[in-house]
């Protein structure tokens, strides 16, 4: 179920402030591709035109191509719901529905396609919940709120509930950027395994992250204040970190800057 | 099979559906303010002439045409007017006292929740009060002064909510730099936290007045009617512009319906105004605070 | 209204320092608080002077004051508030009936659905419908809807004449609870619409957006992330339209027939309400049919009372709950 992406000249703007410029990538399937770069320099945008979530703000829109397995996300006959469906996404802050149940949570987005059967239901629910390295810690309290959970346990469940759809893509806010070290663990440890499904896509602040769980990275930058963020490299994640072909890299990824 | 699944049609349609519920339950809440608005308008200006505005109804007969409203007019900017110089002093030491002295304690968490029992008290409560206490225990006359009174006690809580928020909203940094000066508290409070919060001090308070300015219910119990212009609001009945259109839409004969109407346009004309200058303070000032 | 409120800390403890203050700091706090206790003292003073002038009447009633239909304290003695109290229910339970579902319909609109820069006008065009008179609305009721709404009402009658409201013989339309109940509605649309909104608004939008991200539509991220929020406040909401509907005097005072019975029936001419009546019966009343009107503007104003502040405990529940989930 996992698809490749496939992005060409892509920029994005807020109203008529341009936030990010000619971005073109391929993500590739069963991989981590991690995005770092300073604060605001668009990788957060960029993230959310993979799966339409941009243009939700007002006056937002977006310009260029996203290709899911050779099929436009932006092509006119293409609904921003259904990409949603497809393209999973993890936020930065945990955001569990906060007066749902655990259980409900995880259901939450299967119960948008119509009637599903309540053994169907548990299956999926207990099926996402272990996927996500949940299940142990709330098997015995699925109907309490999930707002009762511990931070990490929270994000934990947001991404239960992103899988439990059965996304082809899912992708990653800052997904750690709330969290204590050893829930970080717990969420990194749960990529590592996920990639064997999906294709994951991670923005992160947290250099030493992006080396750890990522295949490739991509690193984006902005030449100052108000300009559009631009992707500067992208390469696999090794080289990035040991050899990046960039100066502006070196200096991000050695701390010279941002 | 392509990658991106189409949502299901019945989802579509439910969106689409609830879609034009939510416009249709604005069109409906619409519908009735242009109605008003219209039939005010429109039957209000046969009448809304010089006469109107100069003339009281003294010696006007049951069936005549003609009469004004001139001392129902009078009589509610004399109301209003002394209904804010009581309220509108209350309400903002209360505010004061809340934002800046109370901090919590027993007694302004206690004013707080009786600010909220007050807000709704029904109008024709206050009336009934005014009536209970001044005219009936007090002995006092029924006067546009009653009248006042029944109406600052719905002023009241509407000033003291729309002041502490303006109050709350002025910095702290600025009455700690009023204070590093060796400036007293309330000394700073009038030199500092109330003219930085006066915009929109007034806004509240001439929102407050356009609230009571349309009410009739309490007018009905505590000026009583006349028909005659009294400029003095503490002797003798006096009449106000509300209760004019009540008593003339009462009145079952043609000539006093169009008065009604012609009144309630100049009722609607001065509330209006009144709102819309609130608006346009607070729109005018609404930069400054950053928004 | 929703501005966030700075907490405030710090400030100098008034007692710090004798020398600083001023001659004019013990004088103005007094003041402060003084203002503070004269509106406590108000609220007293409501309730004292209200049941102080009302006994006498009510001492003097030959009939029993909670069960009694009629209301004839002028000449025989006799009133009850039992008709006027149904009544007053009836018709703000209509209100509530009709103005909620619009009401919720216009929040979500203004709040969910309005193209943002028309959002905000359109707010206003919905508080202006707050800004007109009672009387202005009671004048248009009985000149413009209440002719209106003849027609419908008959036929209803004769269609709909088994369920109980709308059953009734004789004269059908005129001054009707349903014409009552369609003005107070517009007039308690707007405070339950601009409730509404300010909650809707206030619903996380990373809840929101969590709903999108999982391919929601609209409608099913509103009612994942929006309604389950908004859902205490929009009931506080109506309760406080409830009893602002209860408490609304002259539009009704034009519109009702003072009738003195219990009746579902709202397309015929029998409607009445505590208000109304007051409203109504003053200019005719004796000392005794004062009292007796003051007798039932305390009943109007604990009834108000215990909906207002049923009213602000959902709300301020709901605020400790959005503070613990923020």
């Amino acid at each position: 179920m996992s698809k490749q992406i496939q992005v060409s000249g892509l920029h994005a703007y807020y109203g008529s402030h341009k936030a990010i410029e000619d971005v073109s990538m391929t993500i590739e399937p069963r991989s981590i591709t991690a995005f770092i770069g300073p604060s605001g320099c668009g990788k957060s945008t960029f993230l959310r035109t993979l799966n339409r979530m941009h243009e939700v703000i007002p006056g937002a829109r977006v310009e260029g191509k996203v290709l899911l397995d050779g099929e436009d996300l932006y092509a006119p006959s293409v609904e921003p719901v259904s990409v949603r469906r497809s393209i999973g996404m993890v936020f930065q802050r945990p955001n569990p529905f906060p007066t749902m149940s655990i259980y409900e949570n995880v259901a939450a987005g299967l119960r948008l396609n119509g009637r599903v059967s309540k053994s169907e239901l548990d299956g999926v629910v207990e099926e996402s919940l272990k996927g996500a390295n949940l299940w142990n810690e709330v098997k015995d309290r699925l109907n309490k709120p999930g707002a009762g959970l511990s931070g990490g346990q929270q994000q934990r469940l947001c991404i239960a509930r992103a899988i439990a759809v059965r996304p082809q893509v899912l992708l990653m806010d800052e997904p750690c950027s709330a969290l204590d070290p050893i829930s970080t663990l717990a969420i990194e440890d749960l990529m590592a395994k996920l990639k064997d499904e999906y294709t994951i896509v991670i923005v992160t602040h947290n250099m030493q992250q992006a080396a750890r769980v990522s295949d490739r990275t991509a690193f984006f930058n902005l030449a100052g204040q108000g300009e559009p963020g631009k992707v500067i490299e992208m390469d696999e994640t090794s080289r990035m970190f040991t050899n990046p072909s960039q100066k502006a890299t070196e200096d991000y990824i050695t701390g010279r800057f941002g | 099979m392509t990658t991106i699944q189409h949502i299901s049609t019945s989802r579509r349609i439910k969106d689409r559906v609830v879609q034009g519920l939510v416009y249709l339950a604005f069109a409906l809440a619409v519908v009735p303010l242009v109605s008003v608005l219209w039939l005010v308008i429109s039957n209000g200006l046969a009448r809304f002439d010089l006469e109107f505005l100069t003339h009281s109804m003294r010696n006007i007969g049951a069936r005549d045409a003609g009469g004004g409203a001139y001392h129902a007019i009078v009589g509610t900017l004399e109301q209003v007017l002394l209904a804010s110089l009581i309220s509108v002093p209350i309400g903002l030491l209360t505010a004061i006292y809340l934002v800046e002295y109370g901090r919590g304690g027993r007694l302004s968490r206690a004013i707080s929740f009786f600010v909220d029992v007050m807000t709704g008290v029904p109008s024709v409560v206050s009336g009934l009060f005014i009536l209970a206490f001044w005219i009936l225990f007090l002995g006092m006359p029924f006067s546009g002064f009653a009248g006042a009174l029944a109406l600052s006690i719905l002023m009241m809580p509407t000033v003291v909510r729309s002041a502490e928020e303006m109050l709350r909203l002025v910095p702290n940094d600025l009455r700690e730099a009023s204070y590093a000066l060796g400036v007293s508290k309330w000394r700073t409070i009038m030199k500092v936290v109330l003219p930085t919060a006066f915009t929109g001090i007034v806004t509240g308070v001439m929102l407050a007045v356009a609230r009571v300015a349309g009410e009739t219910a309490p007018l009905l119990l505590t000026v009583f009617f006349t028909d005659s212009i009294n400029n003095d609001p503490f002797s003798g009945p006096q009449m106000g512009l509300p209760l004019f259109v009540f008593d003339q839409a009462g009145r079952p004969n043609d000539t006093a319906i169009d008065r009604a109407w012609t009144g309630a346009l100049t009722l609607i004309l001065i509330v209006m105004l009144l709102n819309l200058v609130a608006r346009l303070i607070a729109w005018w000032r609404a930069p400054a605070r950053g928004r | 209204m929703t501005t966030n409120v700075r907490t405030r800390e710090g400030g100098p403890a008034t007692g710090r320092s004798a020398s600083r203050r001023s001659r004019g700091e013990v004088p103005f706090r007094y003041l402060s608080t003084g203002a503070g206790i004269v509106l406590l003292g108000i609220m007293a003073a409501i309730a004292v002077f209200l049941i102080s002038e009302a006994v006498p009447a009510l001492q003097a009633n030959n009939g029993n004051f909670l069960t009694e239909l009629i209301w004839d304290p002028n000449g025989g003695e006799v009133f009850g508030i039992a008709a006027l109290a149904f009544g007053t229910v009836l018709s703000s339970a209509l209100a509530l009936v009709i103005a909620t579902p619009i009401a919720v319909g216009v929040a979500l609109f203004i709040s969910h659905y309005a193209p943002r820069r028309l959002a905000g006008p359109l707010g206003y065009l919905i508080d202006l419908l707050a800004a007109v008179p009672s009387v202005v609305y009671g004048l248009w009721g009985v000149a413009f809807l209440v002719p209106l709404l003849k027609e419908p009402s008959v036929w209803l009658n004769e269609h709909l004449g088994w369920f109980p409201l709308f059953a009734g013989e004789g004269a059908i339309g005129g001054k009707t609870m349903l014409a009552g109940g369609i003005v107070l509605a517009i007039m308690i649309l707007p405070i339950i619409a601009a409730i509404s909104r300010e909650v809707f608004l206030q619903a996380p939008k990373m809840n929101e957006e969590a709903a999108l991200a999982l391919g929601a539509t609209r409608w099913e991220m509103i009612r994942m992330a929006v309604l389950p929020f908004g859902r205490p406040g929009v009931i506080s909401a109506a309760m406080l339209g409830l009893g602002r509907a209860m408490g609304e005097t002259i539009a009704v005072a034009l519109i009702f027939p003072a009738t003195f019975d219990i009746t579902f029936e709202i397309l015929t001419p029998h409607a009445n309400s505590i208000a109304a009546n007051i409203a109504n019966g003053f200019g005719e009343a004796t000392p005794i049919g004062r009292g007796a009107l003051i007798a039932s503007g305390l009943v109007l104003f604990i009834i108000t009372l215990l909906v207002n502040t049923a009213a602000r405990a959902i709300i301020n529940r709901r605020k400790e709950y959005a503070r613990a989930g923020a």
